[in-house]
């Protein structure tokens, strides 16, 4: 296999782990706007608290996915930058609001109303950023970014915003709540909590069916490379097969209650729905101007990449193995996590 | 103002504001750790005390720093899509490594912050030194970015871009060991001098509080010893830019005409259409021996080098000053304070001291900034020193005035939460318990 090949693939499994993590991060958002009911506080306090210490972990996932593109494949980082600048500068604001907002509700000590407002501004940017994400996706899958040597000649809005776009925004959001409510099955405390979120992982599941509908529909017209890769190319077929497979499976266990499993089997549908967009735009970065082959950097670059990258796995994942063993939830009645006084 | 002013701008004011919250994020955990250290070693509460409130400090600084830290890695492409497409591959190695090191640095504060509870003392304390190495690390590596973009290395330059790429060779470009020492220097520096500052100013009110005491006893022995070494630090950068960036420290110095035994030109405002610098006070051939070690030694003058290459002279000369005078000042005020310490085997606590500290609390942000301003508008016009100038690198984008006073108010309304916040966790410590007092409010003003 090429360098820019293992490359484009560690970007894949980046964008996964941005997916899996950082998306049930967006949901928990989500969640906590739309915490309702007698358990309301309990909900939004059960969402800080599996939030508390991992959401800046979770949303490094981007910059190193940002990074990589950046080091390894740099024609296409520019061009990106330059099409998608607005909505990357949107969904840059909703970051800086959403992870602002959320530190400062845990340390704003001038009671509930202050509290309130941050929480607003916490959950209304947890909307917003998915589905910006969710449509800079839509744009370069589709294929209506065109770039010419090394100048973008398509314009600074028209790509994102297109019916097709706006699909893959809702079911970036829909997909990012179902982690999300799904993950918060399995941290819940009590069994009126568990089954509160159970509800809303369902009901997301159906949101996440839906959304993905219908951007298949207008994938025909919207991104019309994509979609004939995606009927004949045989691998991309096993993967979206095995993608509903996940779906299903996940949505089974969640009926039947055996939430620890529902976890694993709806991040491996999250997983394969990332994995299945890499494939069926291979082997483009940006549909259908710039491929891998032709923006990658030189094979020394690439190859020094690699080594940083494998020395950074060797430090990173023992350190995340300890982070979330040391937050895994514990059994019922145990004290609540102190977040120092 | 042009698309490409505020494109300079908006990456001006991010990083203004991001170093701000990377340099707490550097300094805040070693003196977190250093309180943890002392509890430990002393038994003392007030430590455990002191420890919290850094790392509620921390996590507050470090959760802005990390978003603020998100925009800047986007807005390398958003704002110079053509430098990231060419140097992109050529800087990535320090970028990625930085990544790493953010990434080590988020975990283990993660681990600290809300595991004081859940996990052993003896790992609770080492995720603090994680976190105080790893954040040592990350600034290392990106500024190493800088180093490279002031005197590039490792890849031949072509009309394309550039070829031949050695990524390891670019990583350490010359200077890189004196300026990632004067960086990191800089980064304990002000954020121990911060501290100091608060404790002093509520000492001042309360001078009986032993809490604010072994606050401020922790924080001086970093602030006296960091603004000591810096003065050293800051000469071995300044004689690697003497020699490899002449227009850069012409600009500094306020040099028109190459001149041997150059006079040391403090103050004044340099103005380049006469050629001289007014209002300065001349020490005789002080550049040429600082600069050099020989007071016959030859400094270039900008008048050497075409003027389109030129670096805006008085903003650069002006920010050096401003650098170079709050260094002084900050390294006289250590001087002073360890010579009492070594003389009555205490920390100072009389009022002139408290006032003096209270003072200085600002002066290392302020020396900070101005040091970044000295080698971002010294390395203008160019984005890359020689071979790409930034107006060749700006985005085609049009209408950049709209994100840039987007960010603007942005950042202005996070500076003010920021402030108001750790206002109210220094209010909580107060021993009157008062945290809403209304001269408590109306004197805070000054420390901020």
């Amino acid at each position: 296999m090429s360098t820019d090949a293992v490359l484009g693939f560690v970007l894949a499994g980046t964008f996964v782990l941005y997916a899996l993590f950082g998306g049930a991060d967006f949901g928990g958002g989500v969640w906590d706007l739309l915490s309702f009911g007698p358990r309301k506080a309990e909900q939004r306090a059960l969402i800080a608290r599996a939030m508390g210490p991992v959401w800046e972990v979770n949303h490094i996932w981007l910059i190193v996915g940002v990074v990589l593109l950046f080091a390894g494949f740099p024609r296409a980082f520019a061009a990106l930058s330059v099409a998608l600048h607005v909505p990357l500068t949107l969904l840059l604001l909703g970051i800086v609001f959403r992870g602002a907002a959320f530190t400062f509700r845990t340390y704003d000590m001038r009671g509930d109303a202050a509290q309130r407002q941050w929480g607003l501004v916490f959950s209304g940017a947890s909307i917003v950023a998915p589905l910006l994400l969710g449509m800079c996706v839509g744009a370069v899958v589709s294929g209506s970014i065109r770039v010419e040597g090394r100048v973008v000649v398509s314009g600074f809005f028209a790509s994102w915003l297109s019916p097709f776009s706006w699909a893959v925004g809702v079911l970036a959001l829909a997909l990012f709540a179902f982690l999300a409510a799904v993950f918060l099955t399995h941290e819940a405390s009590g069994a009126e909590l568990r089954e509160d979120f159970r509800k809303r992982a369902l009901g997301a599941g159906v949101a996440v069916f839906l959304a993905a509908l219908v951007v298949l529909l207008l994938a025909r017209e919207g991104a019309p490379r994509v979609w004939e890769g995606l009927s004949r190319s045989p691998f991309a077929l096993a993967l979206h097969a095995a993608t509903g497979v996940a779906a299903v499976t996940a949505f089974a266990l969640l009926w039947t209650r055996r939430f620890q499993w529902a976890r694993l089997a709806a991040a491996l549908q999250a997983g394969l729905i990332v994995l299945g967009w890499a494939a069926s735009q291979y082997p483009y970065l940006v549909v259908p101007d710039v491929t891998l082959q032709g923006a990658a950097a030189s094979p020394a670059a690439q190859r020094l990449l690699l080594i940083a990258l494998a020395v950074g796995a060797l430090t990173v994942i023992p350190s995340i193995a300890l982070l979330f063993r040391v937050f895994r939830p514990r059994p019922e009645g145990a004290s609540t996590v102190d977040s120092g006084h | 103002m042009t698309d490409l002013l505020y494109a300079r701008a908006q990456m001006g004011l991010s990083l203004a504001f991001h170093i701000v919250f990377a340099a707490a994020g550097v300094a805040l955990p070693v003196l977190m750790v250093l309180s943890d250290w002392k509890e430990r070693r002393t038994g003392d509460s007030d430590y455990r005390k002191l420890s919290q409130k850094l790392a509620k400090g921390t996590a507050i600084l470090f959760a802005v720093g990390a978003v603020s830290g998100t925009v800047l890695s986007f807005e390398l492409g958003l704002l110079w899509p053509e430098f990231m497409g060419q140097y992109g591959e050529v800087i990535g190695l320090p970028f990625s490594l930085e990544g790493v090191a953010f990434f080590t640095e988020a975990i283990f504060l993660g681990i600290y912050l809300y595991g004081r509870e859940r996990v052993s003392p003896g790992l609770h304390l080492f995720s603090g030194v994680m976190v105080a190495v790893s954040g040592a690390a990350s600034a290392f590596f990106v500024t190493l970015v800088n180093v490279f973009m002031n005197d590039p290395s490792g890849f031949v330059s072509t009309p394309h871009g550039p070829t031949d790429i050695e990524p390891l060779t670019a990583m350490f470009s010359p200077g890189w060991l004196t300026q990632t020492s004067h960086v990191l220097l800089s980064c304990y520096q002000a954020s121990a001098f911060a501290m100091a500052g608060i404790h002093a100013f509520v000492l001042l009110r309360h001078p009986g509080s032993a809490f604010h005491r072994k606050a401020l006893s922790v924080a001086l022995p970093l602030a006296c010893v960091t603004a000591l070494l810096q003065p050293v630090v800051g000469d071995l950068s300044a004689k690697h830019v003497a020699k490899a960036q002449p227009v850069k420290l012409a600009a500094m110095e306020g040099q028109f005409e190459t001149e041997r035994g150059a006079p040391l030109r403090v103050g004044g405002l340099p103005d380049v259409e006469t050629g001289t610098v007014s209002h300065a006070l001349d020490i005789p051939k002080g550049l040429s021996i600082l600069a050099f070690g020989d007071p016959d030694a030859e400094v270039k003058g900008l008048n050497e080098f075409p003027r389109d290459t030129w670096p805006p002279v008085a903003k650069v000369h002006v920010a050096f000053q401003v650098m170079v005078g709050t260094g002084s000042a900050m390294a006289l005020l250590a001087l002073v304070t360890l010579g009492y310490r070594w003389r009555k085997k205490a920390w100072p606590s009389g009022r002139k001291m408290m006032w003096a500290w209270l003072v200085s609390g600002p002066l290392g942000l302020v020396a900070l900034e101005a040091g970044w301003l000295v080698t971002e508008w010294g390395r203008q016009p160019w984005i890359v020193r020689g071979v790409m100038r930034t107006a060749d690198a700006v985005t085609p984008v049009p209408h950049l005035a709209a994100p840039f006073w987007t960010f603007t108010v942005v950042y202005v309304f996070l500076g003010v939460v920021v402030v108001a916040l750790l206002k109210r966790q220094v209010a909580d410590t107060l021993p009157d318990r008062e945290p809403k007092g209304p001269d408590a409010k109306g004197g805070e003003a000054h420390v901020h």
